[in-house]
């Protein structure tokens, strides 16, 4: 790319309209809206902001979310390689419509997974009519949340793992094989290292989505302050009792949050591609 | 070298009845038991969290019957609810198609400065929470917010109106196309452009005659998944919208009103129609993935055909 | 058309891919333009084809400045390296495709348009695969499609990429010769880029050899193989033996050992530290004779490595006692084998018939590689 220029040089035309419009598109339906949560908190101070955003009931929320998330996200990243694994290396009766539904919580409104979570895993649902005798209940406690969470974030981790995994060259393991590593070795020293950045841009991507989640959360959350309640319910929560300023703080943390994801995830996707194309 | 070979006949034996590695010897397979182990616990892993939940909607929604289900969806409200989805999706989806398009040709056959830092500016709506989404234009566009004193003044209502909904569906359904656009028209490269440039072609012939042809399945792909998304947000419209039955209540947001009224029966019949539309999208996207997929298959040259 | 370049400069960022280029290209003649990759050869093309806007310097078609001329204003028929065939489209349409998107008054008719694609593709002998898409042909098909869609604009100039680049040899050895026999029916302007010197020098009218953004050498194949103009053509073109040394009154000191030198080479300007270019045919070898030690004044003393006889030119592998690693080369034709009876390990003495001398200049160390 040339040093000098903004761009360069190309025989194509359209280069000033499309990348007129996409600016102002962009300015105008995310960056200048996304820009008022801040011009919002800063109307507020850094003391009410402060406030705000560490009360008791903020931080039992954020423990609570970002727990949640982590957690969820761990078994995703688990229960996503090995179904990664399972769809990309074995052929198996089934395997083409298994790969298909993987991608079903991306197509599921919430709201239909946040109620037919609840639905079966409430104390009478068919699932959780087997740990009602042992008092574990799942819905309506945080361990419901981790069951929402873990359905939203699934497809990240395989559709980021298995791509990785279909070029993976065989050679590599034959390699291995021929210099005398059984199985387990060849996995967790050649297959583990190559997939690894893709697994944890799989296990990121589904974290920063858990951490937003809302819809599928709130019907099984059960929603009691300081043990249940999620932080983008409490943002509703406040919105709901007119209190913008406070919900704005609340965001505005959640976002801080949610960039500094973001610019991981893009690191992360760096490296994995500079991974896959070496 | 016995053992890899027996190994090999029984995978190739047991490819359609039963489990089985795809092909290889012992160095790049696992014992039979163990491929039976994994694929049972992913199997196990899948049912628990996505075919179960997926049953139960259509099980719950039929549970007293065809007639209360089929009543559910012609009552009134649930009508309204889905026109308002289809008015909404039908807005947002277009203009992010185009703002899609858009971008990818600004992205993929350009180079300038800052290209990479734009490609995460799109991406932003992502990792946003819907929640958020609804709330800054609430702050824009609400009655304490930057327009709301102009807005009440000309009796223009946006927020806990249609308006509020069809931003907050273009907000989170925002990065979809471009995001399956930009990697497609990057992989292709600007070889064929250039060529049809030379050839004498102009700007619009040159989209609509080469690049169209060539992005059309991940377009019509970002499309499902932008679609799927638009009907199925629930986060943010529930943020703007109000509420407001029979006016600004979208599907999803029906389904929650129901079920929190323990109208159960009514709640799942109307989440059913939503999980049919998650299972068309599948569907759909399955098969313009098999389409494109053999398009990439048939692109690898055929040497042997010569003369 | 007659096309002209004149001080052609071309960077990006800090490369510099041309360097005040100066160029003719007479009307009807087919050029190579030959060097090793990143040498500037496809941006050459690209700049006359439009394709890419040079810094500096100005691009002349008859003699008129077409600097600011739009690509699809120069009547360039351009083929891409890799075909850059439309692959939705049949090759029929392929073909049709710059006629069909001229602007209305200019386009001809539906039954014209047919025709002449017809009219093209039995020039390129693959009216046969009309209805074919790309993905259907073979690398050398889509070569000569894409040659055929080139051609249906009526261009002035044809301008080609690597046009070979991605062929198997045995269709690439093929296609040259067709093109050869296409351009002297069409006598259109042709410029080809290549980095295969064979291909460059079987198949044009006159090569320009490049290196590193500038033109090393201008001429008939001929010339540039039988008088490179600088030791980068002769080390590109060819194989060579090169010999460090000295130069003194007999001849180039190589060591303990002199390489005899004719009197017209040691007249040429250069003095001091030189390096000798031999092409491998242009060797002598001697039979060390015990008997006759005066035979052995002059030349390099050297054993025979290998001897590869494989067809009608021996290859001789000689070891050279300046460089163990890379050893001399020597060819003899069958006859001056069978007459000197050599066998490996013997010693023998190695005189040159023909050489070219070359100042030794210290930045030429990275710009030669043999």
């Amino acid at each position: 790319m040339s040093t000098t220029t903004f761009r360069k040089h190309n025989v194509l035309p359209g280069f000033n309209i499309s990348l007129g419009y996409t600016l102002l598109y962009l300015c105008l339906i995310v960056l200048i809206p996304l820009s008022a949560a801040f011009f919002k908190t800063y109307e507020m101070g850094w003391q009410g902001f402060w406030a705000t955003v560490t009360a008791p009931r903020v931080i039992a929320s954020y423990k609570l979310s970002f727990g949640t998330s982590l957690l969820a996200a761990t078994i995703n990243a688990f229960s996503g390689l090995l179904i990664a694994w399972v769809l990309v290396r074995y052929d198996f009766w089934g395997r083409r419509f298994i790969d298909a539904l993987v991608d079903l919580p991306f197509a599921l409104p919430t709201a239909v997974a946040g109620i037919a979570l609840t639905a079966i895993y409430a104390g009478n649902g068919w699932i959780g009519q087997f740990f009602e005798p042992y008092g574990i209940k799942i819905a309506f406690t945080p361990l419901g949340i981790l069951v929402a969470l873990t359905f939203i974030g699934l497809p990240f981790v395989v559709r980021t793992v298995q791509p990785v995994l279909e070029d993976l060259e065989t050679e590599l393991e034959e390699a291995a094989a021929s210099l005398g590593a059984d199985r387990l070795q060849t996995f967790l020293r050649v297959i583990l290292p190559a997939i690894g950045p893709a697994l944890i841009t799989g296990f990121a991507l589904a974290f920063a989505r858990a951490v937003g989640e809302y819809g599928s959360v709130i019907f099984i959350a059960g929603n009691v302050p300081m043990v249940s309640e999620i932080t983008p319910l409490l943002i509703i929560t406040k919105l709901e009792q007119y209190d913008y300023a406070g919900a704005t703080a609340i965001a505005v943390s959640m976002l801080v949050v949610s960039f500094v994801l973001l610019l991981i995830i893009n690191l992360l996707q760096g490296w994995t591609k500079k991974r896959r194309e070496a | 070298m016995a053992g890899s070979t027996t190994m090999a006949t029984t995978s190739t034996l047991s490819l359609h009845q039963a489990p089985g590695a795809k092909g290889g010897s012992s160095a790049t397979t696992e014992p039979a038991f163990v491929c039976w182990l994994l694929i049972g616990s992913a199997l196990a892993f899948l049912t628990l969290f996505l075919f179960v939940p997926l049953v139960a909607v259509f099980v719950e929604a039929l549970r007293k019957g065809f007639g209360p289900f089929f009543a559910a969806l012609v009552e009134p409200d649930a009508v309204s609810a889905i026109k308002l989805t289809l008015i909404t999706a039908a807005i947002a989806v277009p203009l992010n198609l185009v703002f899609g398009v858009s971008a990818a040709w600004a992205i993929a056959k350009f180079q300038f400065r800052g290209k990479q830092f734009l490609i995460t500016l799109i991406d932003l709506p992502f990792s946003v929470s819907p929640v958020i989404a609804g709330l800054i234009y609430v702050l824009i566009f609400g009655a304490n917010g930057w327009f709301g004193t102009y807005l009440q003044d000309n009796d223009i209502k946006i927020i806990f109106a249609v308006p509020g909904i069809v931003l907050a569906t273009i907000f989170v359904t925002f990065p979809f196309v471009a995001r399956e656009l930009i990697p497609l028209m990057e992989a292709q490269g600007s070889e064929e452009e250039e060529a049809a440039r030379v050839l004498g072609a102009n700007g619009f012939q040159i989209f609509w005659k080469v690049t169209l042809p060539n992005i059309k399945w991940g377009l019509i792909y970002g499309v499902i998944l932008c679609n799927a998304r638009a009907m199925g947000e629930f986060g943010a419209v529930s943020v703007v919208s109000g509420h407001i039955r029979g006016l600004t209540n979208t599907l999803p947001l029906h389904v929650e009103i129901l079920y929190n009224e323990y109208n159960f029966s009514a709640a799942f019949a109307t989440a059913s129609l939503l999980a049919l539309l998650a299972l068309v999208t599948l569907g759909l996207k399955s098969i313009v993935e098999w389409r494109s997929a053999k398009l990439i298959d048939a692109d690898a040259p055929t040497e042997n055909i010569q003369k | 058309m007659s096309i002209s370049v004149h001080n052609i400069g071309k960077r990006f960022g800090a490369f510099t891919a041309l360097d005040n280029i100066s160029l003719d290209f007479p009307q009807g003649e087919l050029v190579a333009l030959l060097g090793p990759s990143g040498c500037g050869k496809t941006t050459l093309l690209r700049v006359i084809a439009g394709l890419e806007r040079p810094d500096e310097g100005k691009v002349l078609f008859d003699g008129e400045d077409a600097s600011r001329r739009d690509v699809r204003q120069r009547q360039v028929g351009f083929v891409f390296q890799h075909y850059a065939l439309f692959r939705h489209m049949t090759v029929f349409e392929n073909v049709a495709f710059g006629l069909r998107v001229k602007k209305r008054h200019e386009r001809p008719s539906n039954a014209e348009i047919e025709r002449k694609v017809h009219e093209l593709l039995n020039l390129v002998q693959l009216d046969w695969l009309a209805d074919r898409y790309p993905s259907q042909l073979s690398g050398g098909q889509r070569q000569r499609i894409a040659l055929a869609r080139a051609l249906a604009v009526e261009p002035k100039v044809l301008l080609l990429d690597e046009p070979f680049g991605a062929l198997d040899a045995k269709v690439r050895k093929e296609l040259r010769r067709w093109l050869r026999r296409l351009h002297d029916e069409l006598h259109i302007t042709s410029i080809f880029v290549t980095h295969d010197q064979e291909e460059a020098l079987e198949v044009a009218d006159r090569v320009v050899v490049m290196n590193k953004g500038h033109i090393e050498q201008i001429g008939t194949p001929n010339e540039v193989y039988s008088k490179p103009a600088t030791q980068f053509v002769y080390g590109f073109l060819g194989s060579a033996n090169i010999f460090h040394g000295r130069i003194q009154e007999d001849g180039l000191a190589i060591g303990d050992h002199t390489l005899p030198l004719d009197a017209h080479t040691l007249e040429s300007e250069v003095d001091g530290d030189a390096v000798a270019y031999a092409r491998p045919h242009d060797l002598e070898i001697i039979r060390h004779d015990p008997a006759n030690p005066d035979q052995e004044e002059g030349g390099i003393p050297s054993k025979v490595q290998r001897i590869l006889a494989i067809g009608t030119l021996i290859r001789v592998e000689l070891e050279n006692p300046a460089n163990p690693l890379v050893p001399i080369e020597a060819e003899l034709t069958r006859g001056q084998f069978d007459e000197l009876k050599l066998e490996e390990g013997e010693s023998v003495i190695v005189r040159t018939k023909n050489v070219r001398i070359f100042p030794k200049i210290d930045y030429l160390a990275n710009r030669v590689s043999v």
